[in-house]
């Protein structure tokens, strides 16, 4: 039961940050393209590639691969918005926008994982 | 032409948005509150159905899907219908399905599958769960917007036969 209590810690924090990130990137950068939703993504999978790299070779806490794993880069980081972006880019007629969102966030997110994993493995 | 809405996170087009951090200082506590919400339900699907190592993350994909369908479904009712709670969107669409669903996870176990020597099922895996996504958003809007329509006229003839019925003499 404990592991909730680590996930939900962590979620307090990702899910607000998620927000708050997607409002200072579009704040800054008005353009059709979520920038603010592949940026969390991305960063997302790079934090979680370190740690699940890590625990390859050593002993992680429980408690730390809830947390940040599960909790803070599981919900900082979203399916269902960059699904629903995409969706709607394409309704829009940006097919173009929506094509390269797809691209781009799956390809740098894939990278910034493998990125990740190498270094916690290598660390 | 108009800039078309498609952030549910946050969108700042819309002058509502902007302002909704200030104007309700529970935006923020809903976020984190359904956050909580969503990454348990995550947490306890992963414990109920454990990904066997170098298995396909069948559970991931499940969760992403579903939080996907769902989105779908919540949109509309915010976008087309309009008149929500002011908190309804942060709490579910930012906190409870964007906590339920990841995209971290989703790539890492990508990785992950590459380096069990598994490049077929990590590709499959990779560009399935976009597809199942992508199809589950589609049919959540699809399904929403044909309830709404539906129960839109529902109401209009119901409304309809009450007028007939007090015209009568």
């Amino acid at each position: 039961m404990t592991g909730f209590v680590w996930v939900c810690l962590g979620a307090a924090v990702g899910a607000p940050s998620r927000y708050l990130v997607d409002r200072a990137v579009q704040a800054r950068h008005d353009s059709l393209m979520p920038w603010g939703t592949m940026l969390v993504n991305v960063v997302g999978s790079l934090v979680l590639g370190v740690l699940v790299g890590l625990s390859t070779g050593r002993d992680v806490p429980d408690a730390v691969t809830l947390t940040l794993g599960t909790g803070l880069c599981g919900a900082l980081t979203t399916y269902s918005t960059f699904g629903y972006e995409t969706f709607r880019l394409v309704e829009d007629g940006a097919r173009l926008y929506a094509a390269l969102n797809v691209g781009l966030s799956l390809v740098v997110g894939l990278a910034a994982a493998a990125a990740g994993y190498a270094v916690g493995v290598a660390a | 032409m108009p800039v078309p809405w498609v952030d549910p996170d946050v969108d700042l087009h819309l002058p509502g948005e902007r302002l909704e951090w200030g104007r309700h200082r529970f935006v923020l506590p809903a976020i984190a509150l359904g956050g909580m919400v969503g990454a348990s339900a995550r947490y306890a699907a992963a414990r109920a159905w454990p990904t066997p190592d170098a298995g396909v993350p069948w559970t991931t994909l499940g969760v992403n899907a579903a939080g996907c369908l769902l989105i779908g479904v919540l949109m509309v009712f915010v976008v087309d219908v309009g008149g929500a709670h002011p908190l309804l969107r942060p709490f579910a669409g930012v906190g409870v399905l964007g906590g339920f669903t990841t995209f971290s996870t989703y790539s890492v176990d990508t990785v992950t599958l590459l380096d069990a020597g598994r490049p077929a099922v990590a590709l499959g895996y990779w560009a399935g769960t976009l597809l199942v996504a992508l199809a589950a958003v589609a049919a959540g809007v699809v399904v929403a917007r044909a309830g709404v329509l539906a129960a839109t006229r529902l109401r209009r003839r119901r409304r309809g036969h009450r007028t007939r019925r007090g015209e009568r003499p």
